[in-house]
């Protein structure tokens, strides 16, 4: 038990002190890197109560997809942080205020888990699973698909329609682009691709 | 005084930990070792295919050539670029390598033998593999040399893309087992060799190999590397043993992703044939087999195949690959649930 404490404050710690360094570094770079670090200490923040589905998935998707996407773009695009930081008092007071109105909403979310059987233990408890005794990918499987369905299939369209959105914004045919099409090369007759010829021996071609 | 160690190694929380450090290092010990032979396989393999003799001075038919490589590597200077971000620069290396032996933690060897046996083992592995593509694109940005930096932006991209068609096998997979657990994915291939998932799951079996040549950065996909363009790829400015480090954990994600391979499709530590005396041979040596055998192809296919161009790679994956194994899961989840073969939980 004692190593478990010791184990979620190094992590916590981590988590804290990366996350502030995304917003101090200079290098536009170092902060994807420690975002990514607050991710990965934040997994194993899951992985400690047990949640070991959503800590692998929280690597999977934000590590190992969101994260280098960002990496990319941070390192082709020439940015200048100083220039960046130069606004920093002005957007202050903005900053700020979302930032105080995401604290009271996990504080308030917090308090109201608190207080009886939240949604989400009746829809487990619908479901007849005892919450400690199924493993928790099975566990979430089974409430996703029936309780949740409905929601599940929206969400789905959600990101379905970011799809497509940032398809058609970047979709454009410019005229002159000499494209290579798979299909007219395999469809194209032996006769027209190759000349067979006979080369008379001594003589060459 | 056998039963006091046992029983030190099994209560006590140090002897937890030191039991903990030995089964690591019963991991990590061979494995280097294989990664060391398998450089020396790959280059006898690629001699025969070419007619050569191959590495055959140091030591018996070459047998220590591997050791006088490391050892070369070990010996030389590692230099730093001046213009280089030296911190990063210096820990890439060592995020390539890491990612590379991380994953071993939850690979099944036999029936039991594995060190950290939880529920979400495949994930787990998916997880690792993608951590993977940091170190080559660190490795890339902080060489500030513009060969590295598209190496590296074309193995990021690349590794990216294919990653999206192993993770439809893994779930193909995954939906023919019914468990996240490798041990349970293999104990769900027990019996004759065409039980195991290769043979039902003969498409996604193809599609997993030839993604994970991709993953690997392997030819025909090797163009991070591709030395007619970019000199070597992301590791351009890396010498000694920071370069011996990409080499290291490159040929150890190789041999990974040969035995996840084998975990999937060849029935992990099971016999082909589940009688006498095919039984009696241990697990663990039907896994190394398999194992072998499919780092076999991989040597195969590199002395056989030319090189892909980048935006046929890129065809591939997506266009090609990313639609067959997405109509796989669907095909493979409608037959399991109407021919009532779901696994049972």
């Amino acid at each position: 038990m004692l190593l478990q404490a010791i184990a979620f404050y190094v992590f916590a710690a981590v988590v804290i002190a990366s996350a502030a360094m995304v917003v101090v570094s200079r290098n536009p770079v170092y902060s994807v890197l420690f975002l990514i670090l607050a991710f990965f200490n934040a997994a194993a923040l899951f992985v400690l109560i047990g949640a070991e589905f959503i800590a692998m998935i929280l690597v999977i998707v934000y590590v190992g997809a969101v994260a280098v996407l960002f990496l990319f773009v941070v390192m082709m695009l020439d940015i200048n942080m100083t220039r960046l930081k130069e606004g920093f008092l002005d957007y202050l007071p903005i900053g700020a205020l979302i930032g105080a109105a995401l604290l009271a909403e996990i504080l308030f979310g917090i308090g109201v888990w608190g207080s009886g059987s939240s949604e989400t233990v009746r829809a487990f408890n619908q479901a007849g699973i005892p919450p400690a005794t199924v493993e928790n990918t099975r566990a979430i499987g089974q409430v996703l698909y029936t309780q949740y369905f409905y929601l599940f299939q929206v969400s789905g369209l959600v990101l379905l329609l970011a799809m497509i959105g940032a398809i058609v914004l970047t979709l454009r045919s410019r005229p002159g682009v000499r494209r290579q099409r798979v299909a007219d090369q395999l469809y194209r007759p032996k006769e027209e691709a190759i000349t067979v010829v006979k080369v008379p021996s001594r003589e060459g071609v | 005084m056998i039963d006091t160690v046992v029983l030190f190694l099994t209560t006590h929380w140090l002897g937890q930990a030191i039991l903990i450090l030995l089964q690591c290092l019963a991991v990590t010990v061979p494995l280097l070792v294989a990664v060391a032979y398998m450089t020396y396989v790959d280059r006898k393999v690629w001699a025969s295919i070419q007619l050569r003799r191959g590495p055959n001075v140091v030591g018996p038919f070459g047998l220590l050539q591997p050791f006088a490589d490391g050892l070369k590597l070990v010996l030389k200077e590692t230099i730093v670029p001046s213009s280089a971000n030296s911190v990063l620069f210096v820990i890439a290396p060592m995020l390539a390598f890491m990612t590379a032996l991380v994953a071993w933690a939850v690979v099944p060897f036999a029936d039991g033998w594995v060190i950290a046996d939880i529920n979400v083992g495949i994930l787990y592995l998916f997880a690792i593999s993608s951590l993977g593509v940091y170190g080559i694109i660190i490795a890339g940005w902080a060489s500030n040399s513009k060969y590295a930096f598209l190496g590296a932006l074309r193995s990021a991209a690349q590794m990216v893309s294919y990653e999206v068609s192993i993770g439809f096998v893994l779930i193909t997979v995954l939906l023919c087992t019914g468990s996240l657990n490798l041990s349970k994915v293999v104990l769900a291939q027990s019996g004759w060799f065409w039980n195991w998932f290769w043979l039902p799951l003969l498409p996604m079996f193809v599609i997993f190999f030839i993604s994970a040549l991709a993953e690997t950065n392997r030819t025909p996909f090797d163009l991070p590397m591709s030395e007619a363009e970019l000199v070597a790829g992301f590791h351009t400015e890396y010498s000694a043993m920071t370069f011996g480090l990409f080499f290291l954990g490159e040929y150890a994600n190789m041999i990974l992703l040969s035995a996840l391979g084998a975990v999937l499709f060849l029935g992990g530590w099971h016999s082909p044939v589940p009688y006498a005396p095919f039984t009696l041979v241990p697990g663990v040596i039907w896994f190394a087999l398999k194992i072998a055998f499919l780092l076999f192809i991989f040597s195969w296919t590199k002395g056989t195949l030319p090189r892909y161009r980048y935006d046929q790679l890129m065809r591939l994956g997506w266009k090609v690959f990313l639609p067959v194994s997405l109509g796989w899961v669907v095909l493979t989840a409608a037959v399991l649930q109407f021919g009532g073969w779901l696994p049972k939980p």
